[in-house]
């Protein structure tokens, strides 16, 4: 790095504004090379769920995984979405859907409310006791989910809401909590705390000033709660196999089902448009938020 | 004039930290008090508990003959005003001056006269429509303090409104917080740990340190007659001298090293003998000479000296003890300079050095 | 509305109690009650539904004397330990890359991260289907030529693992690299240019100056990636559903699957995943120790 700034600024005599740096010097062809190497390998499965969701199967059968197709048929994405066979069911990925769809919808909204809430509780009203749970809630989210998943399935059981939808959603939003109340505790906590006590002279309560205050303030940080969940739900394939009825089933337990199914002969032109339907979903909301996806993984990280 | 503000054996712990010892306070109706200390004494601590943002552990706060130890903020006919200002940044200066208004369902037409009031005192008339974002931070604190205004109230609470300013700011708003209470003679508690705001300012001053007051008075008694050595070296800059020493013949002097220092025209108690006394004499009360003046003195050698423009501080050994005097700029010596130092008793202050307690 | 005397302590600003009620419940009554629950209930045979005849530790003896279960762990602990290492050695050296004032940086990141996206159904159904013997990388190489080259992972017990690996790897290294990236983004600028004033090379920089500050970096990644390991489940059931040969890659959250909901041994199911707590408290107990315990005593 500084053999490189040297040579460069000896080949130039007097300053000429910003250090002088060749684009194309050994270091950077390493570099770049390097990175462009690993883009590929990222890039790859993604490249080859698009090629071979978009080829017919005699195409597939002969040709290379890698290669574009030489007829283009969408055929497979028609059937993958309305005719594939799960069991008895022959109505494709499109119920998956559905279900993740009415599952991910309600999930995602009542966890953050109830994850904002407490986030700006734990702020804001602290109470006796109240860091206590904070610590638990937080340690709750690092134990393995399947020392839960019983206990779970009796509270569910007693409460009728076994097998149903409003069941999962519950359950997601039990286990979305650690991640999310520490997402707002922490960017609640980055707000003046004399902001809160101004507004407690001027009158407002609890609701008053977690709606009137601390919301609008904090549209940034429901975005980025908004961004983990969707995709984090919508990926869920335990709970979904745990606690639905195969007629609720969200489309990963769904997917997984109509390509490990063991019957039939295999159509991998299916089963990859199946896939790639399947992760649209989580791949649209990823590109279109950027950062604030990279923000989100990352309060994970971030210390309480 | 009766009391606005009476704080009865109040007390706050967090956990096993005793933040708060058994305080007493009174304020008088339409008096500016300024609670001073070094950070951590606990001032900003009490002016919360005072507001009602912290619970307290024991005691009584009253308000305008009111009992308010456990009601809400809002409740306690007080105004306040913050050192980050918290301006409530997605709303307009008018929505929030109007905010608090607004929860106490004040209708609209009152509402709209307070606030041309407000702004009409603070001249913030052109700002009303900004957002506090578009404002400086001389404006937002005017905006600030407008927000008190509005509540109609008797009580200002005022946590380090100035801190966040910068020096020449500062001082302007410190003139306009001064005639702001001329004006509308409101009860002013004021937290702040600049002592020349506090002199300035105050009526009385509560200096506190460890969650004690130290001293509670006027401006000129604290500075002249500090009640312990804490409040002696706390306020005044540069701090007050010090002469540790002994008092002999009943109290009429104190020997300083090989010194004998007469305190004849002491004002205060009896002296008495004591094997340990602590003589505080402030820079200004010190006079240079050449040679031995009249009065009580001790000898001395300049050892810096630094020009402040308006005048001079000499900085000296007497013995091992560094001394601080001021002098008018004429006066300045070269280092190395063998002087006497006179000595105004009657201004100076005598401390047993065990109690810490003047004399 | 003045109130002469203290109110009730439980009524004290009521409202934050109530908000925090969700909180409550669920930090007491299914994190504690639930994993106390599973714990106690593991020390008894129940079958088909959970009954309070207590057998000791037989169900653990059982566990132990399992062969799928000594293979799961087996498993895990090579899966563990390879994933530890690559995410994050490979992790830290992409984010140091990326570091370098590179152009399209973000671009570079949106690729490496996508997958971190994806559920681990997709990852594990594509690189099936690209490990695939007869279409997939194998059946392409030989197409070239080269008849005897043989890369099939999924379908030799011997090798399986390794294939689950480069899907854990593709999905999951992205997300490690960010962290690292925003560490090294966390330190001083003037660590760098007295490094650079002192005259050491930029690589003995990152090495001797930069690894030891990222520690808190290190150890969060650490706790944050083995923690999902341990819940490895659906890339298994996704890529081999814990084959070949019926369970050269299992893994423990299998084999609580299997034995609470299928083989109808929720006994064996509830001993199994209480190895698997302690398994986690074993990495977790001496991370909260440095992280929270070394604060206190400065």
């Amino acid at each position: 790095m500084a053999d490189a700034s040297m040579s460069g600024s000896l080949a130039m005599t007097g300053p000429r504004g910003a250090k002088p740096k060749r684009a194309l010097n050994p270091r950077n062809i390493m570099l770049y090379g390097i990175l462009l190497l690993v883009c590929l390998y990222y890039i790859l499965p993604l490249w080859v769920m698009i090629m071979t969701s978009l080829k017919g199967m005699p195409e597939v059968r002969l040709g290379n995984i890698f290669a574009p197709p030489v007829e283009i048929t969408f055929e497979p994405w028609v059937k993958a979405w309305a005719t594939a066979c799960t069991g008895l069911n022959c109505d494709g990925l499109s119920r998956g859907f559905w279900n993740s769809v009415i599952i991910t919808v309600p999930s995602v909204i009542l966890s953050i409310i109830i994850a904002s809430v407490n986030g700006y509780a734990l702020i804001n009203w602290k109470f006796k006791g109240s860091e206590v749970f904070f610590t638990i809630l937080i340690f709750g989210s690092f134990i393995p989910y399947q020392i839960m998943l019983y206990p779970i399935v009796i509270l569910l059981r007693e409460a009728g809401l076994y097998g149903t939808l409003w069941g999962l959603v519950l359950v997601h939003t039990i286990f979305g909590m650690p991640i999310l109340t520490l997402l707002f505790r922490n960017y609640f906590s980055s707000i003046p705390e004399e902001l809160f006590k101004a507004a407690r002279v001027d009158g407002a309560g609890f609701w008053g000033i977690y709606f009137r205050i601390m919301l609008p303030m904090s549209l940034p940080i429901f975005v980025v709660a908004l961004i983990l969940q969707v995709t984090g739900i919508w990926n869920d394939f335990l709970f979904g196999v745990v606690y639905t009825k195969p007629d609720l089933y969200p489309m990963t337990v769904q997917l997984n089902n109509i390509v490990n199914s063991v019957q039939g002969v295999k159509e991998y032109n299916v089963n990859m448009a199946a896939t790639l339907l399947t992760g649209m979903v989580p791949l649209v909301v990823y590109f279109v938020s950027g950062k604030l996806f990279v923000r989100g993984i990352a309060a994970g990280a971030v210390k309480g | 004039m009766g009391n606005s503000i009476e704080v009865k054996d109040l007390t706050l712990n967090f956990g096993s930290v005793s933040v708060l010892k058994n305080m007493n306070l009174d304020v008088q109706e339409g008096e500016f008090v300024v609670l001073l200390g070094p950070s951590g004494c606990g001032k900003s601590t009490l002016l919360n508990c005072l507001a009602g943002l912290l619970d307290i552990t024991d005691g009584q706060i009253w308000i305008k003959g009111k009992n308010v130890t456990w009601s809400e903020p809002s409740e306690r006919g007080i105004g306040m005003v913050f050192q980050s200002y918290a301006l409530y940044p997605q709303m307009t200066v008018r929505g929030n001056l109007s905010f608090g208004l607004k929860n106490a369902k004040v209708p609209q037409p009152e509402i709209d006269k307070r606030i041309a009031r407000a702004a009409e005192i603070l001249q913030i008339q052109p700002l009303l429509d900004r957002k506090p974002a578009a404002l400086s931070g001389g404006q937002r604190q005017r905006v600030a303090i407008g927000r008190a205004l509005v509540r109609d109230v008797d009580v200002f609470l005022f946590d380090e409104p100035l801190s966040n300013l910068d020096a020449k700011l500062r001082s302007e708003l410190r003139v306009e917080i001064k005639r702001l209470h001329n004006q509308l003679g409101n009860t002013m508690v004021y937290v702040t740990h600049d002592q020349i705001e506090a002199l300035t300012l105050a009526d009385r001053i509560a200096v506190m340190k460890g969650g004690v007051i130290q001293q509670l008075a006027g401006p000129q008694e604290i500075y002249n007659r500090p009640s312990n050595l804490f409040v002696a070296g706390f306020i005044g800059s540069p701090s007050m001298n010090f002469l540790p020493g002994k008092t002999v013949d009943g109290g009429k002097a104190l020997v300083f090293g090989d010194q004998r220092i007469d305190l004849a025209g002491y004002d205060g108690g009896t002296v008495l003998e004591r094997d340990q006394a602590i003589l505080g004499v402030r820079p200004e009360h010190i006079t240079v000479s050449a040679s031995a003046p009249a009065g009580p003195s001790i000898p001395a050698v300049v050892e810096i000296d630094e020009n402040l423009g308006a005048d001079s501080l000499l900085w000296l050994k007497a013995g091992a003890k560094d001394i601080c005097v001021r002098v008018p700029v004429e006066g300045r010596l070269p280092a190395g300079t063998k002087v006497h130092l006179g000595l105004d008793i009657a201004k100076a202050s005598l401390f047993d050095t065990k109690t810490e307690q003047r004399i | 509305m003045a109130s002469q005397s203290r109110p009730f302590r439980l009524l004290h600003n009521l409202n934050a109690k109530i908000a925090a009620l969700p909180m409550v419940l669920t930090t007491m009554v299914v994190f504690v009650g639930g994993t106390i629950w599973t714990v106690f209930y593991s020390f008894t045979d129940s079958k088909l539904l959970p009954r309070e005849r207590f057998v000791g530790f037989d169900q653990y003896e059982r566990l132990w004397s399992n062969s799928r279960w000594a293979v799961s762990i087996e498993n895990l602990a090579f899966y563990g330990v390879m994933s530890l290492v690559f995410t994050v050695v490979m992790g830290f050296i992409l984010a140091v890359l990326m570091d370098q004032k590179i152009r399209y940086e973000d671009t570079f990141r949106t690729i490496m991260l996508y997958p971190f996206a994806l559920s681990f159904i997709v990852t594990g159904l594509v690189w099936q289907w690209i490990l695939n013997p007869d279409f997939g990388l194998q059946g392409i190489v030989r197409g070239w030529g080269w008849e005897s080259f043989s890369f099939d992972p999924l379908h030799s017990p011997e090798t399986v693992l390794y294939g689950l690996l480069i899907a854990g790897l593709w999905q999951g290294t992205g997300f490690v690299m960010c962290l690292m990236l925003a560490g090294l983004r966390g330190i001083d600028e003037d660590i760098w240019k007295a490094a650079r004033v002192d005259g050491i090379p930029t690589w003995k920089t990152y090495l001797v100056v930069v690894v030891p500050m990222m520690r808190p970096v290190f150890i969060t990644t650490l706790v944050i990636v083995a923690a999902g390991i341990i819940k490895l489940y659906d890339l298994v059931v996704a890529m081999t559903s814990g084959g070949p040969g019926g369970n050269a890659s299992q893994v423990p959250a299998m084999y609580v699957y299997d034995y609470m909901f299928q083989a109808q041994n929720l006994g064996q199911g509830f001993a199994a995943s209480t190895m698997m707590l302690l398994s986690v408290l074993i990495v977790l107990i001496p991370w909260a120790y440095l992280e929270f315990g070394g604060k206190k005593h400065g």
